[in-house]
């Protein structure tokens, strides 16, 4: 093995230090970037085609009476035509989402950070919280469908915010548990040092430093709530009126898109695509104004 | 001598009256909560295992393997459902995997400014909260529409290989699982970039003292290092295909009869379940699609328990190093 040095005018490796980037490293190199770039472009894509379709085709339906007035009947032209139903009908069963799984979904969050962090029954906890949130969302509209419209005999709002409550629950237990996970363990000791216990230093110490955090959860399964169709579909169903109660069958934007989308009526076509728009600007709000509490949280 | 302590006969941790109710309730409250939570996923498989019973006691493991599903003759035969959803999620994977790991790669290395690649990985993020209803009717009125040529050029160039040979009317399995790569781009993307991030920068660095390029270093040494977490990204995001329901029953066109090629229509689980469920009048027929339900349920928990799994043991190991 030779040594190198760098005053021989024969050392091969002078040469090659000298010399470029042999070829086909140069090209894989320069030609993966290309490629990276390309897909990365392509990734992007569906998201501003779908954004830009939206809010081309819906914006020219946009107007006050779309928030007022009940869906026009087939073939009725010149009538007020809107989908205020189906709004109320969807904040009505994300309210009865939002009663049912906040409480459990913080306190299964404090369970998994304040009570048994490390602990394998935590693990446990939170593998299953974890599998719960990916079961599929059509699953959770059949169960919902099984205890609640089976027994009661009627498609409702109740059984649609259940069905929505439980997606939510898994979203705001783990965000939670994150979000508490940030607090300072001397904030901790200090409660329990003048003497709190467990419940004081948690809801009077703990729960109120985390509060952003929480509610980036809170908002992401709303978000995530006010989108799902399929659970609904089996447990709401639709209606073209306005809901009668809590106990009977409730439109909601995602079902109406639904209905609308697959309808022969250009008319029909034309009101999911307004909904569509409406649906869209409430979740990307939501999930806009999550992610901006967060980032001031972590600045 | 004055006894010197007390103070000692003073316990201060003792709390007493409403302080120690409250904590008592609080305590049990978040057991309870958190045992809830468990039993709300055994629940789910109780109410659904149990529904289909009636459907497992008259068709038994067959089911699986029949293709008849006649509603008024009461046959029923899962086989077309099980068969559009393996084929649409990997049709799935086969396009998100390559997309999903290029936006990975460029959000976790500097070839762009930091004030760039944060916005193009938030906007990837983004897709995963556009409500899969309206994704789907963009597929109907937009998507299918701008693919019509490239599913008659596939059809025309490509028809004697079994996967082209049918003639393109527009939904179809290909439409459903390019609509489908779209909606679990996300989460193939993010998981992906965390854990090239968490690879540990001495590795990089010593490629890179080898002489390595850029390329090198990323197929040679982080991907490798990372495969097993891209893996569990690419297990979650077929656990997420297979479950993905309203965008793939707007443009998968179903149709229950089998076919090989991609450019006919096809059908899944989700879908069937959406649209036959509500106006399901025999009782065999709810049951038979609880049946369905039940193994899209057993699939998607075997799936995502074990992309779950990988993806903790990862983030364990990399934490604990």
């Amino acid at each position: 093995m030779t040594v190198f040095n760098p005053n021989s005018p024969d050392s091969n490796l002078e040469k090659e230090l000298h010399l470029p980037l042999a070829w086909n490293r140069n090209f894989f190199s320069v030609g993966m970037t290309v490629v990276a770039f390309v897909l990365t472009g392509i990734a992007l894509l569906p998201l501003f085609a779908i954004i830009w379709s939206i809010t081309s085709q819906g914006i020219s339906g946009l107007s006050l009476e779309v928030f007022i007035a009940l869906p026009a009947p087939v073939g009725v032209e010149g009538g007020p035509n809107g989908f205020a139903n189906a709004i109320v009908g969807t904040l009505t069963m994300v309210g009865i989402g939002a009663i049912i799984s906040i409480p459990i979904g913080i306190l299964t969050g404090i369970f998994l950070c304040e009570f048994a962090a490390g602990s394998t029954i935590a693990n446990s906890i939170r593998f299953v919280t974890v599998i719960l949130s990916s079961v599929p969302s059509v699953i959770v509209g059949v169960f919902a469908y099984g205890v609640l419209v089976v027994t009661t005999k009627q498609f409702s709002a109740i059984a649609g915010g259940f069905a929505l409550g439980v997606i939510m629950i898994p979203i705001i237990s783990l965000t939670t548990e994150e979000a508490l996970k940030l607090v300072p363990v001397s904030y901790r000791l200090g409660s329990a040092a003048l003497g709190g216990n467990k419940f004081q230093t948690t809801l009077k110490i703990i729960v109120p430093t985390a509060i952003p955090g929480i509610t980036t959860g809170v908002l992401l399964a709303v978000a995530r709530a006010a989108g799902e169709t399929a659970p609904l579909m089996f447990t709401a169903l639709f209606s073209q009126f306005w809901q009668e109660g809590l106990m009977s069958p409730t439109p909601s934007l995602p079902v109406l898109i639904y209905n609308y989308a697959s309808s022969p009526f250009p008319e029909q076509n034309k009101i999911a695509w307004t909904a569509s728009l409406v649906l869209l600007l409430l979740v990307l709000i939501t999930s806009l104004l999550s992610r901006l509490l967060t980032r001031r949280k972590h600045q | 001598m004055v006894n010197p302590s007390p103070v000692s006969d003073v316990d201060i941790t003792v709390s007493t009256g409403y302080a120690k109710i409250f904590d008592f309730i609080f305590k049990q409250l978040v057991w309870g909560c958190a045992f809830l939570v468990a039993l709300i996923l055994l629940w789910i498989a109780w109410i659904v295992f149990q529904d289909a019973q009636l459907a497992i006691h008259d068709f038994g493991i067959g089911f699986l393997f029949s293709k008849d599903w006649n509603v008024s003759e009461e046959k029923f035969g899962g086989l077309p459902y099980i068969y559009g959803s393996i084929v649409s999620s990997f049709i799935a994977l086969i396009f998100a995997v390559p997309l999903g790991l290029a936006v990975a790669i460029l959000t976790s290395e500097n070839f762009l400014p930091q004030s760039i690649r944060t916005p193009i990985g938030f906007m990837v993020e983004l897709i995963a909260s556009i409500p899969s209803v309206i994704i789907g009717l963009w597929g109907i009125f937009v998507f299918i529409p701008v693919l019509m040529p490239l599913q008659q050029f596939l059809f025309k160039a490509f028809g004697w290989i079994p996967l082209f040979s049918s003639e393109p009317f527009g939904p179809s399995m290909l439409m459903a699982g390019l609509i489908l790569s779209v909606m679990i781009l996300p989460t193939i993307g993010a998981i992906s970039r965390d854990v090239l991030l968490a690879v540990p920068p001495q590795l990089r660095s010593a490629s890179m003292a080898l002489g390595a390029t850029r390329w090198e270093t990323i197929w040679l040494t982080l991907l490798p290092t990372a495969s097993s977490g891209i893996v569990g990204a690419t297990i979650l995001a077929l656990g997420r295909a297979l479950g993905e329901t309203m965008a793939v029953t707007m443009v998968i066109g179903n149709s229950d009869i089998i076919n090989i090629s991609l450019l006919a229509p096809g059908y899944t689980i989700p879908a069937v379940m959406v649209n036959q469920f509500a106006e399901a009048t025999g009782e065999l027929h709810i049951g038979a699609l609880m049946y369905l339900a039940l193994v899209l349920f057993v699939i998607t928990l075997g799936v995502n328990s074990l992309a779950i799994l990988l993806v903790q043991t990862i983030q364990r190991r990399t934490q604990g190093a």
